[in-house]
């Protein structure tokens, strides 16, 4: 029972749980990354301070606490609807939370990005009779995402590291995973997890590092 | 006949009126250098003829075309802006080229993404495409780069980018192509190149306007002289009468500082 190929394939399993909510994550928060910056960067002042407040909130609350407010809320505060029930439901309410979150950290350093570029990139593209998505699609965002790269390398790894705080709503993520066989005397998984986050994150510093030196042959 | 006439242009920032009632008109094949010193005016006018800054008042007429009256809401419209500011091109002091484009590239992205708009563009695009290529790269030619179509503009030296910026505006084939302080940017080792694709230009009689502090090339170049101060245009005429013999006292002493250099 306790031989160490067995605890190695639960670990394994365990930290594919992580991987999926690490890779949701990413996926959705991204895209809604931007458009929360869109929002704050609006001149409609009632939504960008709309958006601004929402922005302050999540980054200003623990995710922990989002964790829990987004698993239970839904039912004890009689929204109407609740997570579906057992693992499935867990795991999809920590998804939300963690895409809220992630999104709205995101959506500050797009917004920081955007701002940056220069008003002539802009004014250039207008005097060419671009539209206003061309000048976006066409000559802003790659230069954006080049200056952006580095602090969203930062934000991705923290992620890899927080998806371990999804067991705070039970989900058996690989740390919740390891400290089961602490009670059984036994350390050593607890630090097999470690090597498993050096590696994954690890393999991500070398993709960073190869889209950024890909984005090098431009300067911005 | 005039290929432009601005009629009682005005323009304010808050309080502070930037422009009052400028009036002036151009030939079609006229070089006009509008000269005048710093916070005179002269680069919102620019700005306000491609529209990036708008008009408080007056009219802009191309071609006889009213294309903007600021008098007139459906000539505001952003959408109506859009293609009718394709009648001006804008060469702007710091250049402002696209950084992840190659030389080829600045110049054609404008061209390619209008042509997407052509009805036939689906079925000829690879044709298109290729057309559009050869007119950017006969377009680099004329500005003596054929040699550094593939390059990235941080590699190229200042005055072979502002070459570039030129040869980007002239792809649209504007009615009027309009410089804003050309060379201001520029080390005075790198002026000379620009001036002389400008000098070019002016010599196969392409309609331009342009904003400078180069007084002798205003003077050489230009078929007329605008002087601009406080706002206004104080003195207008041929550069003999302007720069030899100007009347009005503003302009007298703002030549005579020039001398002095």
């Amino acid at each position: 029972m306790n031989d160490i190929p067995v605890i190695i394939g639960r670990l394994t399993e365990s930290f594919l749980l992580n991987c999926r909510l690490f890779a949701l994550t990413l996926l959705f928060s991204l895209p809604l990354g931007l458009l929360i910056a869109f929002g704050s960067m609006s001149r409609f002042q009632p939504l960008k301070w709309l958006i601004r407040t929402f922005v302050w909130i999540i980054r200003g609350t623990p995710l922990m606490l989002q964790l829990l407010i987004i698993y239970f809320g839904p039912g004890l505060l009689n929204l109407g609807f609740s997570w579906p029930g057992g693992t499935s439901g867990r795991f999809v309410a920590a998804t939300v939370a963690f895409i809220i979150n992630y999104a709205c950290y995101f959506s500050e350093i797009f917004r920081g990005g955007i701002e940056s570029i220069p008003k002539g990139q802009y004014e250039a593209g207008q005097v060419l009779g671009m539209t206003k998505s061309q000048i976006f699609f066409n000559v802003i965002l790659l230069q954006v995402i080049k200056r952006i790269l580095p602090p969203v390398g930062n934000e991705v790894i923290t992620l890899v590291k927080d998806t371990a705080l999804a067991r705070i709503i039970a989900n058996k993520e690989i740390i919740m995973m390891a400290g089961e066989y602490t009670s059984k005397g036994l350390i050593w998984p607890l630090f097999a997890t470690g090597i498993y986050f050096l590696v994954f994150v690890g393999v991500l510093t070398l993709l960073i590092g190869w889209l950024e030196k890909k984005l090098s042959y431009f300067r911005a | 006949m005039p290929v432009l006439e601005v009629k009682d242009i005005e323009k304010s920032f808050g309080t502070l009126q930037v422009l009052k009632k400028i009036d002036f008109s151009l030939e079609k094949g006229e070089t006009l250098a509008i000269i005048g010193s710093s916070g005179s005016g002269k680069t919102t006018l620019l700005r306000c003829l491609n529209f990036l800054e708008r008009p408080d008042r007056g009219k802009i007429i191309v071609n006889h075309e009213v294309i903007f009256d600021a008098a007139d809401p459906v000539t505001r419209r952003d959408s109506e802006l859009r293609k009718k500011r394709l009648h001006f091109g804008l060469v702007f002091q710091n250049f402002n080229l696209f950084p992840q484009y190659t030389v080829l590239k600045n110049v054609t992205l404008a061209l390619e993404l209008l042509a997407r708009e052509r009805p036939d563009y689906k079925q000829r695009k690879k044709a298109i495409l290729e057309e559009i290529r050869e007119k950017g790269r006969n377009l680099l030619a004329q500005v003596g780069l054929s040699d550094k179509l593939d390059y990235y503009p941080h590699m190229i030296s200042g005055g072979q980018q502002q070459r570039v910026a030129i040869a980007r505006a002239l792809a649209l084939e504007p009615d009027i192509l309009c410089f804003d302080e050309p060379t201001s940017a520029l080390d005075p080792e790198l002026t000379g190149e620009v001036l002389k694709v400008i000098r070019n230009l002016a010599e196969r009689h392409t309609t331009m306007i342009i904003v400078t502090h180069e007084m002798d090339f205003a003077r050489d170049v230009a078929d007329r002289v605008i002087f601009m101060d406080g706002g206004v245009i104080v003195e207008q005429g041929s550069p003999e009468e302007v720069f030899g013999n100007p009347r009005e006292e503003r302009t007298k002493q703002f030549l005579a500082r020039y001398k002095g250099n």
